[in-house]
């Protein structure tokens, strides 16, 4: 109990902590909708560019999360634009690795600026700063407030979209919004979790809400609440084991995977 | 019996394909119309263009008489809805009722008019009921139940009966005709050619891009020959 109360005593661990909670319920009320319309592939992708516009930002000299969000929004605009003309998979395949390489190359490029590539791809709580509280405070606020509000119009397009547009629901608004969203918690994590983790954050709590609730608000609750409680396990986890934070989060969640699909199964 | 959707001169596709080409057919206030056709043919596209999930390339879609387009139930094919998705009973079916919905919350109307939607279709006792733990023509039934929460004058089918065993497809279009002998306009879409399959008044009847408007006796009597 006394490593736990010296853990928060750090500013960056507090932090962490603040981000870290807000981004995984972000994720969770976002990555129900994504994950039944079987698009969790989308935070990867998104993830790869997140990483890409950092990289580019970082080594032009500019503040990197002014320039990544709005590129991860127009790359996750493209997706959805040009994934409804061709197949969806495949495109995102194109852009993740696309992405990647052109992150790869601008690090490479600017390697006087000391870059700590691995801090970008599995993540470093020591990065985050209050600039990431603040915004992300904002993102789940307001995605928190548009979901109470829209709540029945997003399960309507997330059991059946063709349905929900045949009586009136504007959903190609809805699914620029859930990109928007989704960009900007995919960004605002990646320096948490890492560009090749932080898609865990938006796909495992619905996985595990569907082991547990029956009903969509049961799935919607129950993703939300054990998003936060797998994140909190998952820090205290890696300070006591000193060990990295986005990897032990991910594979507290897996455990809890595990545990309610045999739970469920019984 | 007066015209509740008139179809004039309606060209569908997809990108530079041209599918449907000049379409002209009306349906009347308590038709029940039978779409056919062989695969490929265009009945989806023809659906999808009524229901406006497909911009018109040219001509018209008339609704009358109390009839909008967003008030129009409609049934997709069972392969849209995952059959393991997690929700309840009451909640796809209120879902039907949120083209009429204003506000951000359902109120009291919305809970009323599902309500009725489950009892027409006996099927109140499944309400709380996981929708993945229905049988194949039970979970028909919910999403029928949604599609009459969105309307009170026009029911669309695309192939209902896919999917279904024998007995419970031949419950399933009793409870079609009762809806239409209730009022109800109804128009479906058939992949099979049986005479028992064609329930209806009318067939709509879909070749190479175009379309015929007969009754089910006429229809049925050249299918025949």
């Amino acid at each position: 109990m006394n490593q736990i109360t010296e853990m928060f005593s750090y500013d960056f661990m507090f932090r962490a902590l603040i981000v870290g909670l807000l981004i995984s319920l972000t994720s969770a009320l976002i990555g129900v909708s994504i994950v039944l319309r079987k698009n969790s592939m989308l935070g990867d992708g998104l993830s790869h560019v997140a990483f890409g516009a950092f990289a580019i930002a970082i080594t032009l000299g500019f503040a990197h999360i002014y320039i990544a969000i709005p590129i991860t929004i127009l790359a996750s605009f493209a997706i959805l634009r040009l994934s409804q003309k061709q197949s969806g998979d495949a495109i995102l395949g194109i852009i993740s690795a696309s992405a990647l390489a052109i992150g790869t190359l601008a690090i490479s490029i600017g390697k006087g600026t000391n870059i700590d590539i691995n801090g970008y791809l599995f993540g470093s709580i020591l990065s985050v700063s209050w600039t990431d509280v603040w915004f992300s405070l904002i993102v789940a606020s307001i995605t928190t407030t548009l979901y109470i509000f829209l709540y029945h119009r997003i399960f309507a397009i997330t059991i059946d979209p063709d349905f929900a547009k045949s009586i009136g629901i504007k959903t190609n608004l809805y699914d620029a919004i859930f990109s928007i969203i989704c960009s900007a918690v995919v960004v605002l994590g990646l320096r948490l979790l890492g560009a090749l983790l932080i898609s865990s954050l938006i796909i495992f709590p619905t996985l595990i809400a569907k082991n547990l609730a029956k009903s969509f608000k049961g799935v919607v609750i129950t993703a939300s609440v054990i998003s936060c409680i797998t994140f909190i396990i998952g820090l205290i986890l890696s300070y006591l084991l000193n060990t990295p934070t986005g990897a032990t989060v991910v594979l507290t969640n897996l455990l809890i995977l595990l545990l309610t699909k045999i739970y469920s199964l019984l | 019996m007066a015209d509740i959707l008139i179809v004039k001169n309606l060209t569908l596709g997809y990108g530079s394909s041209i599918i449907l080409k000049d379409v002209n057919f009306k349906i009347g206030d308590g038709d029940f119309a039978c779409i056919v056709g062989a695969n490929g043919s265009g009945k989806s596209t023809l659906v999808k263009g009524i229901l406006g999930l497909l911009e018109p390339k040219n001509g018209e879609i008339i609704f009358q008489n109390g009839l909008q387009q967003t008030t129009i139930g409609y049934l997709p094919q069972d392969t849209h809805t995952d059959p393991a998705f997690p929700a309840k009973v009451q909640e796809i079916v209120l879902s039907g009722t949120l083209s009429q919905l204003k506000g951000p919350f359902y109120s009291q109307k919305e809970h009323t008019k599902a309500a009725t939607s489950l009892k027409r279709l006996n099927i109140t006792t499944l309400k709380n009921e996981p929708f993945s733990s229905l049988s194949g023509g039970q979970k028909q039934k919910v999403l029928l139940a949604r599609a009459l929460s969105a309307t009170s004058k026009l029911l669309i089918l695309d192939e209902p009966s896919n999917n279904l065993d024998h007995q419970s497809k031949k419950d399933f279009y009793q409870t079609l005709k009762q809806l239409n002998k209730d009022g109800l306009t109804i128009i479906m879409i058939t992949h099979d050619l049986d005479a028992e399959d064609l329930i209806g008044n009318k067939v709509i009847a879909l070749d190479s891009g175009h379309v015929q408007l007969a009754t089910t006796k006429t229809y049925l009597k050249g299918y025949q020959r």
